[in-house]
């Protein structure tokens, strides 16, 4: 626990929602989704015209900058681990997938409901919160930390990702679900879908960012990082420290969740695979390359990361899971704070040279 | 020639003359006893084998009892030719002859009689002859008591086995002969158990004494028909028949409950590394995995070095496993983890890293395909107790290696040097360092030592499965679970966490199938830690 004492978000008196580092970043990310939609709208014969394959590739990369937030509120605010948020972000592509496949077939079932897009969109919210609720009710309750957190969950994973493989569970076996041909009456191969849904991942990233950071500033999130830093007095003093826990840890799931079912129509497919620990493990290197407890080193992280992934795969195969296990590496002993730490330190460096005194605004 | 040998030395005069006379000799005896055969060829044996040549099936039965019956040398040749579909007669003609292969369009076929290289045939010129179920089942009777009545013990044996259900009217007079002339009483053992199961079958209620308690399958599933009537006999025959059920349900269990010590000692051996470097040292070492895939690929790398001699490949990998996998531990907590004291979460994503770079660099130092590694002769095929109960080898040796493993790293831990300054560094860090003990020493030592024993799991796995990049991967989460279910930092808890995991596992298999039996597993460790957070054995009192 000796790092996360030089975390920032401690020792500070109440901040403000709207700090510069929350400005920039709505800022930038208004900006960019506004460019790359004009972009998108020029010629192809244009030179800086941005073809559909990229806008959908960017889609995909705001869905994974989603679930980067959803593991940094915990993570970097709370201290706990999960190494099994691939499982809600999973569960929540799982009730997106069996709606769009509910678009052209008639489901069995108990699937049959999920025909009607406010009842799935309700099971968006629903699966992954339930399961994290229980869950984390069960694993706060008989106060499971630390290493015995990230394993459990990645215990949870790993059954849900066999249970999902399972033909039994009429989820698809390890097929899973695809050939999804309708959203909302639309269909989904048009150039129009995919804007739309490019458009739908931007503006989640963007209100998802500003909850959490609403929760950050808020009591709650005050408490929540007391609870990272020093647990045991934050229990004393008289706080519910698994209450607290818990409703970070289901908000944060039901963001993942909704992260799996903007991303399930953008790819056309999901299967147990998402449910592997590997991909989970991989959400929290985008965090930590970003850098932890600052939200936007989350959406940082993992734009950097799924960027070189989808370079790297292509130029050199064999060399990207070289590349990540060194990035795991180097984050954790060089770079402990991430990209956000180094931006941190280079602006409070400028900052104590010019204007000593103003460094507690910059977060 | 032999002669030429024996007088050697002598004058070469001599010599020459003997050979010519012994020439001579060699050849007046051949032409004699050619003749005797030839002699004995024409007439009986043909006689016999017209007999075959016929389409009714009780007309060829009788004809093959004759056979059996006869003193004729070739008749075992002959019954099991015609038990296999291959003894024939030539269509347009009147020799007979056997297909000794019969897998292509062309035959190689010998005479019947003299087993003379007689070409080939095809299905157009060689008529076999057409056997029935019956016939087929008389026909692997006949052999199975000419093969008693010949032989050694062992064929006796497998003969005596061989008639178990199969005795008929035709035979039993026969085998009833040979049971009172064999002289074993193995062989004279399964000879009375097919006899009184013939004997039951025929109503008598007296022999399902001698069937009481036999796991022979057949020996069952010829009593269920008779248990089903409603006679004195049948309840007789129910009771024998539940008895056998009981006992082999006993050797189910036992069955189930060694596969599932089998499988559990692959996890003691893949988590007790853990145990050492996670429950002693508080490190997450999520490359943990791999270095139980460099273990077996060592195991492979040393049998590639040494073809052939799979049994001294093996004796080496022991030691080679342990010091390749403890030398990589060495190095990564040299690097690595060392710089990451205290810092549990930091140390797990590092080590995660680890893993990633180590599966890809086999992956592309040698191939991501698998390697197959090859048992020694002595770790292949199962050790037979009973017909319900057999042990397989490779699966008994990692069980004996596992508890030796075990019963190696328990005596380091109580007895050693190393093993008193590792418990010192683990209840007390800062007291044991002013006591003398060089922390930072212990603390390379047990990563070592914990990976090194990784690396012995990696080589037991060698023997059971293929050898591939993503070999460890698969039994990490396993690992941990077993770790924190037996209790961080206490071997014994370990090894009984891997033990009932291993058991709980294959009891559930049969009801659930494999894949949610494991999720069952894993879904009751995760409760089981929520109720304890201290695995089965909590440490008692304060150990930090």
């Amino acid at each position: 626990m000796t790092t996360q004492a030089t975390l920032p978000g401690r020792d500070r008196s109440r901040q403000a929602f709207l700090s510069r580092s929350t400005l920039v970043t709505s800022l930038v990310l208004i900006v960019g989704m506004l460019l790359v939609l004009i972009l998108n709208a020029l010629p192809a014969s244009n030179a800086l015209h941005v073809s559909g394959a990229t806008v959908a590739l960017l889609g995909k990369y705001f869905t994974y900058m989603l679930l980067a937030l959803a593991v940094d509120l915990i993570w970097g605010y709370l201290g706990i681990l999960s190494l099994g948020h691939g499982a809600f972000f999973a569960l929540g592509g799982y009730a997106m997938g069996l709606y769009l496949n509910a678009q052209t077939s008639v489901l069995p079932g108990w699937q049959a409901m999920m025909t009607y897009f406010p009842v799935a969109a309700l099971m968006v919210l629903l699966a992954p919160g339930l399961l994290a609720l229980v869950f984390g009710w069960l694993a706060f309750r008989s106060r499971v930390t630390g290493v015995y957190f990230s394993i459990i969950t990645q215990a949870l994973t790993f059954a849900l990702m066999l249970a999902f493989n399972r033909n039994e569970m009429g989820l698809g076996g390890s097929t899973g679900l695809t050939r999804f041909y309708e959203l909302l009456g639309f269909s989904l191969s048009s150039e129009g879908m995919t804007v739309a849904l490019f458009l739908a991942s931007g503006i989640a990233v963007l209100l998802a960012f500003w909850l959490c950071r609403a929760i950050t500033v808020s009591r709650l999130g005050r408490v929540s990082v007391a609870t990272r830093d020093a647990e045991a007095r934050v229990r004393f003093i008289g706080y519910r420290v698994d209450h607290v826990k818990l409703a970070l840890f289901v908000v944060s799931a039901m963001i993942a969740g909704v992260a799996g079912a903007l991303y399930v129509p953008q790819v056309g497919i999901i299967n147990p695979s998402t449910f592997a620990p590997l991909f989970s493990i991989e959400v929290v290197v985008w965090v930590a390359l970003g850098g932890r407890a600052t939200l936007y080193g989350a959406l940082l992280g993992a734009l950097v990361v799924n960027y070189l992934k989808t370079v790297l795969t292509g130029a050199m195969p064999d060399a990207w899971l070289f590349i990540l296990g060194a990035l795991f590496v180097l984050v954790t002993m060089v770079l402990p704070q991430g990209i956000a730490g180094v931006i941190a330190k280079w602006r409070g460096r400028r900052h104590a040279a010019v204007q000593p005194g103003q460094r507690e605004a910059s977060a | 020639m032999r002669a030429t040998v024996e007088h050697d030395g002598r004058a070469p005069t001599r010599r020459s003359t003997i050979t010519v006379l012994l020439c001579l000799l060699m050849a007046w005896s051949l032409s004699i006893i050619s003749q005797g055969a030839f002699a004995a060829t024409s007439s009986e044996p043909r006689a016999l084998l017209e007999a075959l040549d016929t389409g009714n099936f009780q007309a060829k039965g009788a004809a093959a009892q004759a056979i059996a019956e006869s003193d004729v040398e070739q008749k075992t040749r002959w019954l099991q030719a015609l038990l296999d579909g291959r003894l024939g007669k030539e269509r347009r003609g009147d020799r007979f002859y056997i297909v000794t292969d019969d897998s292509g369009r062309e035959w190689p076929i010998i005479d019947a009689i003299t087993f003379e290289d007689a070409g080939t045939g095809t299905r157009r010129t060689v008529d076999i002859f057409k056997i029935n179920n019956d016939l087929r089942t008389q026909l692997e009777g006949l052999i199975a008591s000419l093969s008693l009545s010949a032989g050694d013990e062992a064929s006796r044996l497998s003969a005596a086995r061989r008639l178990i259900g199969e005795i008929t009217e035709d035979n039993v007079a026969s085998v009833r002969r040979m049971r009172d002339e064999e002289e074993s009483d193995a062989v004279r053992q399964p000879l009375d158990v097919a006899l009184a199961l013939y004997d039951v079958q025929n109503g008598d209620a007296e022999a399902l004494d001698t069937l009481r308690g036999n796991l022979d399958t057949r020996v069952r599933n010829t009593l269920v028909p008779i248990a089903a009537g409603d006679s004195p006999l049948a309840a007789e025959a129910q009771s024998v028949l539940g008895g056998i059920e009981s006992k082999r349900a006993w050797y189910d269990r036992a069955q189930t409950l060694f596969f599932g010590l089998s499988a559990g000692s692959i996890l003691v051996l893949a988590a007790i590394g853990l145990a050492i470097t996670f429950g002693v040292m508080g490190v997450i070492n999520m490359a943990h995995g791999e270095l139980i895939m460099i273990g077996a690929y060592t195991t492979w790398l040393i049998q590639q070095a040494l073809p052939g001699q799979p049994g001294l490949a093996l004796a080496l990998a022991i030691p080679g496993g342990f010091l390749v996998a403890g030398a990589f531990g060495v190095v990564i907590e040299r690097t690595v983890i060392r710089f990451l004291k205290g810092r549990p979460l930091e140390t797990l994503l590092a080590t995660f890293g680890l893993s990633l770079i180590l599966q890809q660099l086999v992956r592309s130092v040698f191939s991501p395909l698998n390697r197959r590694v090859t048992s020694p002769e002595w770790l292949q095929g199962a050790w037979q107790i009973n017909e319900a109960l057999a042990f397989t080898l490779n699966r008994l040796g990692v069980l004996l290696f596992c508890l030796a493993v075990f019963a190696a790293l328990w005596a380091l831990m109580r007895f050693t040097r190393l093993g008193l300054e590792v418990r010192a560094v683990t209840q007390n860090r800062a007291m044991a360092r002013a006591m003398g003990v060089r922390a930072t020493r212990v603390d390379m030592l047990t990563f070592g030592l914990g990976a090194g024993v990784a690396g012995l799991a990696g080589v037991a796995l060698s023997q059971l499965t293929n050898v591939g990049p993503n070999l460890g991967q698969s039994y990490i989460v396993d690992s941990f679970l077993v770790v924190v279910f037996g209790g961080v930092g206490n071997l014994w808890g370990t090894l009984v966490a891997g033990m009932s995991l291993g058991v709980i596992n294959q009891v559930l298999q049969p009801w659930v199938g494999a894949v949610l039996a494991k999720i069952i597993v894993l879904v009751g460790v995760i409760l089981f830690i929520q109720k304890r957070p201290q695995g089965i054995f909590a440490p008692k009192g304060r150990t930090s």
